[in-house]
């Protein structure tokens, strides 16, 4: 009877709310068929195509200077992106979270902003602001700075793009936090500084490191965006995302997806990083 | 050390939450901040403790105006709470913690340290428990290990919001009178800040009853509950039970019928009588002052407790009786007054609390010996 009153019970026989077992087979089977169909199918289809000529033609794409040139690239972007959103989010969280303020609500509602912008539109606005006939031009020409169609532009492009990843993720966190521990510290005697490298650091901890993840995937992953500022030259300004475009539109299948591969992998180690990082986040909260 | 609160305000977005709060906590002296939520006491204990800055008014410690002293400058141990342990911090990390964040020149050596935590570990009754993580401790012990985080960097003045809000009631009771115990040893000055009438009786050297941001009253627990000033604190502290009056000449009547209590300078008008469930005796027949129907009667604990109806509003009081005394319900009885207080409505807006000393009306009989004194 108690199996019957508890709501996330899976496993009691003749609970009120498990289903026969016609149905949640059929649901079950469901939901797999769809994940393998849509998510492992593909991802599968990319190391079989990387793959189709064997190890030597697999590796032989990473030799290409243009292939080099897009993966270090794409790590200087991720490399110069991720510390940024790393400070800007913790900032940004740190005040909505600890201070109250006019213009709070508007400061959230900006955060997110990236996210329902569509990434080739973020893409344009520089190229309006920055590019040949943009806002700035006459200055960035003074002061020949090239920005679109550089490197300096797909680093704006990227940062914009994964602002919100690192403050979405501490924002809940720290809310549910408080600010008790913070001013604990700080009766204790403890300066600003010191209480939150010793306080609040080690409290957001997990958080943090998830947040960083998930905006270094997007970092290295992203495409839109990139893709309208680079303009694509070859060596110069392709990403890695963007090579394994120019790679297929040539018809270099199998170059193509060794690329591919290569961020699919990083999107798996993601996932398996991810996953250890909750589990040692609820171990901690638990105890 | 001598806090002293001088006309403390503090308005956040237009509602005050402290309005003209004065309060002196001598030296030594452990002061209970007792009211309803919203009645601004934690916000009291967090402007002392330089977590919240006043809108207007200043605090002093000893003689120093303190007022613009950061919250480190101010040298308080704060217990919050909800203890707010540092969760990646061992229990002795946690205590040495204040020690260890001092600049180079006032922290002390290392051997100091583990020292000064080890004796204090101690002190709580904590002493194997310095290894362990807050997390791993019942609600007891992490109080404790606040306790001796906040005691650890030898504070001016101990505060301690809720500090038994968060245990369950075996704990808490047990926690009250080791802190008793623990405040008569160490000679903190402390307050805290309570909803709980019982645990501010019962804990402090004197009791400050907060009601809107205002303070209704200061004093012992005795004085608290035995002569409560204003309506509110009588309403607040212990059961009482409310009777509309009428006011002419300095007599209290009753629906027409004049109460033989002491008369008093009081304005004409309506007004409201205060008794605790107490201060009555009751008697079968009409021999009473005031008469009524028993509606209701129920044990509680020691004595029984009967609910009767009186006056032509069938105003319900409740009177505390012998548990070995019955009353039939429904039956009428007679009721007289051995102590009450009676507060005008002027104007029938705000309560003028003017403070009456009402003798008693009829010598009881079976008058309980704590009002002999």
């Amino acid at each position: 009877m108690r199996d019957a009153l508890s709501l996330p019970s899976t496993s009691g026989a003749g609970s009120v709310l498990t289903e026969s077992l016609r149905t949640r087979t059929v649901l079950i089977a469901i939901t797999f068929l769809f994940l393998g169909l849509f998510l492992v199918l593909p991802l599968v289809a990319v190391f079989v195509e990387a793959l189709r000529k064997g190890w030597g033609v697999f590796f032989s794409a990473f030799a290409d200077p243009d292939a080099r040139s897009a993966i270090s690239l794409t790590l200087t972007v991720a490399a110069i992106a991720v510390p940024l959103n790393l400070v800007f989010g913790v900032a940004a969280a740190w005040s909505i979270t600890k201070f109250d303020f006019r213009g709070k609500s508007l400061l959230v509602t900006l955060i997110d902003l990236p996210f329902s912008v569509s990434p080739v539109v973020s893409g344009l606005v520089y190229v309006l602001l920055f590019g040949a006939q943009g806002l700035f031009a006459p200055l960035l020409k003074a002061y020949h700075i090239e920005i679109i169609f550089a490197v300096p532009g797909i680093i704006l492009a990227t940062i914009f793009v994964t602002f919100p990843f690192i403050a979405r993720e501490l924002i809940p966190l720290m809310q549910e936090q408080g600010i008790a521990d913070e001013e604990a510290a700080l009766t204790l005697g403890a300066s600003p500084l010191r209480m939150f490298w010793t306080v609040t650091l080690p409290n957001i901890k997990w958080g943090l490191l998830y947040g960083v993840l998930l905006c270094n995937a997007r970092a290295m992953g992203e495409f839109g965006a990139v893709s309208v500022v680079s303009g694509h030259v070859r060596g110069l300004t392709n990403t890695m995302p963007l090579h394994v475009e120019i790679l297929y539109n040539e018809y270099n299948f199998v170059a193509a997806f060794a690329v591919a591969s290569l961020l699919a992998l990083l999107a798996l180690a993601t996932l398996v990083l991810k996953t250890v990082l909750e589990w040692r986040f609820d171990q901690d909260v638990a105890g | 050390m001598e806090i002293r609160i001088d006309r403390i305000a503090k308005e956040f977005g237009g509602s005050k939450a402290l309005d003209g709060v004065d309060l002196t906590i001598g030296s030594g002296e452990l002061v209970g901040l007792l009211g309803p939520s919203g009645s601004g006491k934690t916000t009291l204990l967090r402007i002392i403790a330089g977590l919240e800055m006043p809108t207007s008014g200043s605090i002093f410690f000893d003689s120093d105006n303190a007022s613009g002293w950061t919250v480190q400058e101010r040298r308080v141990g704060f217990v919050f709470q909800q203890y707010a342990l540092f969760r990646h911090m061992s229990v002795f990390e946690n205590v040495a913690y204040g020690l260890r964040v001092r600049p180079k020149k006032t922290r002390p050596h290392e051997t100091d340290i583990v020292r000064r935590v080890a004796s204090l570990l101690d002190l709580m009754q904590l002493g194997d428990y310095g290894r362990r993580f807050p997390a791993q401790l019942s609600g007891g012990q992490r109080q404790r290990v606040a306790l001796a985080r906040a005691l650890a960097v030898e504070p001016r003045v101990l505060l301690l919001d809720e500090p038994f809000g968060a245990l369950d009631a075996a704990v808490r009771k047990e926690l009250r009178s080791w802190l008793r115990t623990l405040h008569n040893k160490t000679g903190h000055t402390s307050v805290f800040v309570t909803h709980d009438q019982d645990e501010a009786l019962e804990l402090s050297d004197r009791v400050a009853v907060l009601n809107r941001g205002r303070i209704e009253q200061v004093g012992t627990p005795d004085a608290i509950y035995d002569s409560p000033r204003t309506p509110f604190v009588f309403g607040f502290i212990g059961t009482s039970s409310r009777i509309a009056v009428t006011i002419a000449g300095g007599q209290v009547s009753l629906d027409g019928s004049i109460l033989p209590l002491t008369p008093a300078a009081l304005p004409d008008g309506p007004a409201t009588l205060y008794v605790r469930p107490g201060d009555f005796t009751v008697a079968d027949g009409a021999n009473g002052s005031i008469h009524g129907l028993v509606t209701v009667q129920r044990r509680i604990g020691p004595v029984r407790r009967i609910e009767v109806a009186v006056g032509a509003a069938r105003a319900l009081v409740e009177i505390d009786i012998p548990a070995h005394r019955t009353f039939e319900i429904g039956k009428p009885v007679s009721i007289s007054l051995l102590r009450a207080a009676v507060f005008p409505e002027a104007g029938g807006i705000e309560p003028v609390c003017v403070e009456t000393a009402l003798m008693p009306s009829v010598l009881p009989l079976h008058q309980p010996s704590r009002w002999h004194a």
